[in-house]
């Protein structure tokens, strides 16, 4: 089922982390399995933000294989030698946890030879590139990810989160969302609904270039946003091409540095709730999102069918 | 036993074709019969005063906890409970059947007063998915906005929403009245069986998909129509119903209904009329 919960703050900050921390605790019942956040932090612009996993959690209900750590810090020590040949300067490193790492880099060439390059070793996954995309996922609810990673002192602009039920792909942290617009800097999806050309589309793109780093359906959008994008398209142009461009049901939301978008397909099959103001733009698969940070009387409304709507910051 | 005779007396309603079958009495005789009165028992049910009014804050507590204290409320004899700071939660308000004011100061999230029988509900906010689905009888009003599959196998009662709805508004309806007063989404209509959809402003694409009965009135554009819909003429009938169900649900003042489009089944089933009269409940 999962849910998705989304908001954006236009012309200030405000604590992002927590707020969604709570919109998507309010939707566990949707998605028990893992939950992942994209929020676009008040960094400094000045350099890269890299998150990357070299391996899986293996905790409670992970599908994934059990590795030694020491298996984790040899790949480690070869994403820094990758890194060091790429001419990419580490400015700041944090060991998330035995799996997951934060790097501000120093990077000025072309993100996709970068991302390849960096890919190329074995089991390490880019989880985000960006000036202000923080990217994080994990196994568990939106309490425990965010206590685990410090998310609810993040201030920022805007973000979106996934609470997954895992019905089609494993329960690990490659499967869940959101997911990278590969290989665009600061670009994240997040989605409700079932995909039912995935395997056309997938190798249709992945005959153009595009990389895939799971078997869910859900990284099609990512994909599918990311090339018509590399090909001129803005991406509210590249999300009106998805409703016919993409066959199933759907709801999505995805953010770019200083926008937030939605699209939902044209049955209008999966829910979505929506607050806007002027200063404030919030959303969810279910009402109670929203009243998790809003708790007072608000007017919203379920946008229709085959609707496609941006905000910027 | 009752002495129920075959009506084949051709009705106002079935003259304006909300539907066609004629009652031959069998299933009352079989279901309702009088001289078996003291032995009907409709579980939940209470004498309540409508004058005898009451709040519950709901605020901290589950769907469960607050519906079973709407039906201990009842059951102490109140007619009129108002529900505060409802604040979105799911399956509230649900399997009444019983008269009663509810009064809802907030919104409603999914299956809000779903199979109800018979209270008269409003709720002074948005509503989720599925608002009043099955709903037997009564009246439900919505003030602001509603989500998807408003009305949703309705067989009864009058289904307001002021604002505007989802998708699959009345999808698989059996009876009664839905009345929207913005826009409705994709696929309003599916799978109509019976009943009437009234929507004021625009309507989207499919509408009334598959239907096999009930009408659809429609004040402003519509996407396109499904499959087996068709528009038919709008006949005096149509615009004295209109004119009185808009009146009396508050809703619409001064909109031309005579300027409305009519849409029903382009299609019959056979044998769709030798259906148990039960079945239709609620569908005059």
């Amino acid at each position: 089922m999962c849910g998705i919960a989304g908001l954006i703050h236009r012309g200030k900050s405000s604590n992002v982390g927590e707020e969604l921390q709570n919109m998507l605790q309010a939707l566990k019942h949707r998605g028990p399995d893992s939950t992942g956040y994209a929020l676009y932090a008040n960094n400094d612009g000045k350099n890269f933000i890299l998150r990357f996993k070299v391996g899986e959690n293996v905790g409670e209900g992970s599908t994934s294989v059990n590795e030694d750590e020491s298996v984790y810090n040899e790949r480690k020590k070869t994403v820094d030698k990758k890194l060091s040949e790429l001419g990419a300067p580490i400015i700041k490193e944090e060991k998330l946890t035995p799996y997951s790492y934060r790097y501000e880099i120093k990077y000025e060439k072309d993100l996709m030879e970068f991302s390849k390059a960096i890919e190329s070793i074995e089991s390490v996954e880019i989880l985000s590139i960006g000036k202000s995309l923080e990217l994080i996922k994990d196994l568990g609810d939106a309490t425990a990810v965010s206590e685990r990673y410090g998310l609810n002192k993040v201030q920022g602009t805007h973000g979106i989160g996934h609470a997954r039920m895992a019905t089609e792909s494993g329960v690990d942290i490659k499967s869940a969302h959101p997911f990278w617009g590969y290989p665009f800097a600061d670009v994240s999806v997040v989605h409700n609904g079932q995909l039912t050309n995935y395997w056309n589309n997938r190798r249709v793109l992945e005959n153009k270039g595009m990389r895939f780093m799971s078997e869910c359906d859900s990284e099609l959008i990512a994909v599918f946003l990311a090339e018509r994008m590399r090909n001129g398209a803005t991406l509210e142009e590249g999300m009106k091409e998805s409703l016919t461009g993409l066959d199933g049901v759907f709801t999505y939301f995805v953010a770019t540095k200083d926008s937030l978008g939605m699209a939902k397909d044209t049955m209008a099959a999966k829910p979505l709730v929506l607050y806007e103001s002027d200063d404030l733009v919030a959303m969810g698969s279910e009402e109670i999102a929203i009243r998790s940070i809003l708790p007072q009387e608000i007017d919203t409304y379920d946008p229709f069918d085959g609707e496609v709507k941006v905000w910027q910051t | 036993m009752a002495n129920l005779k075959t009506t084949e007396k051709k009705t106002k309603a079935q003259s304006m074709g909300m539907h066609t079958e004629i009652l031959t009495g069998k299933t009352q005789q079989k279901f309702f019969n009088p001289d078996e009165a003291e032995n009907f028992f409709y579980w939940g049910t209470y004498d309540v005063d409508f004058n005898k009014r009451t709040e519950l804050d709901v605020k901290n507590m589950e769907c469960k906890e607050a519906n079973n204290k709407i039906d201990n409320l009842m059951s102490e004899g109140y007619g009129t409970i108002v529900i505060k700071n409802p604040q979105g939660k799911h399956s509230l308000g649900v399997g009444i059947l019983n008269k009663l004011n509810l009064i809802f100061e907030g919104s409603l999230g999914y299956f809000g007063v779903g199979s109800i029988d018979g209270p008269i509900v409003r709720v002074n906010g948005r509503v989720g998915w599925s608002c009043a689905e099955n709903m037997m009888a009564g009246k439900v009003v919505i003030e602001k906005n509603a989500g998807s599959c408003f009305g949703a196998a309705i067989r009864g009662g009058d289904l307001i929403c002021k604002g505007s709805v989802g998708a699959r508004t009345g999808i698989d309806q059996k009876g009664g009245t839905i009345i929207i007063g913005g826009d409705a989404g994709a696929f309003t209509g599916f799978m109509m069986q019976r009943g009437r959809i009234v929507i004021l402003g625009d309507v989207g694409i499919n509408l009334g998909d598959s239907m096999y009965d009930g009408t659809i009135y429609v004040g402003g554009k519509i996407g396109s129509f499904g499959s087996d819909a068709v528009e038919s003429p709008m006949t005096k009938d149509d615009i004295d119903w209109l004119n009185r169900k808009l009146r009396v649900a508050e809703i619409g003042e001064n909109f031309d209904v005579s300027k409305m489009t009519k849409v029903v089944a382009g299609k019959k089933l056979w044998n769709y009329d030798a259906l148990e009269p039960t079945e239709k409940k609620g569908a005059i």
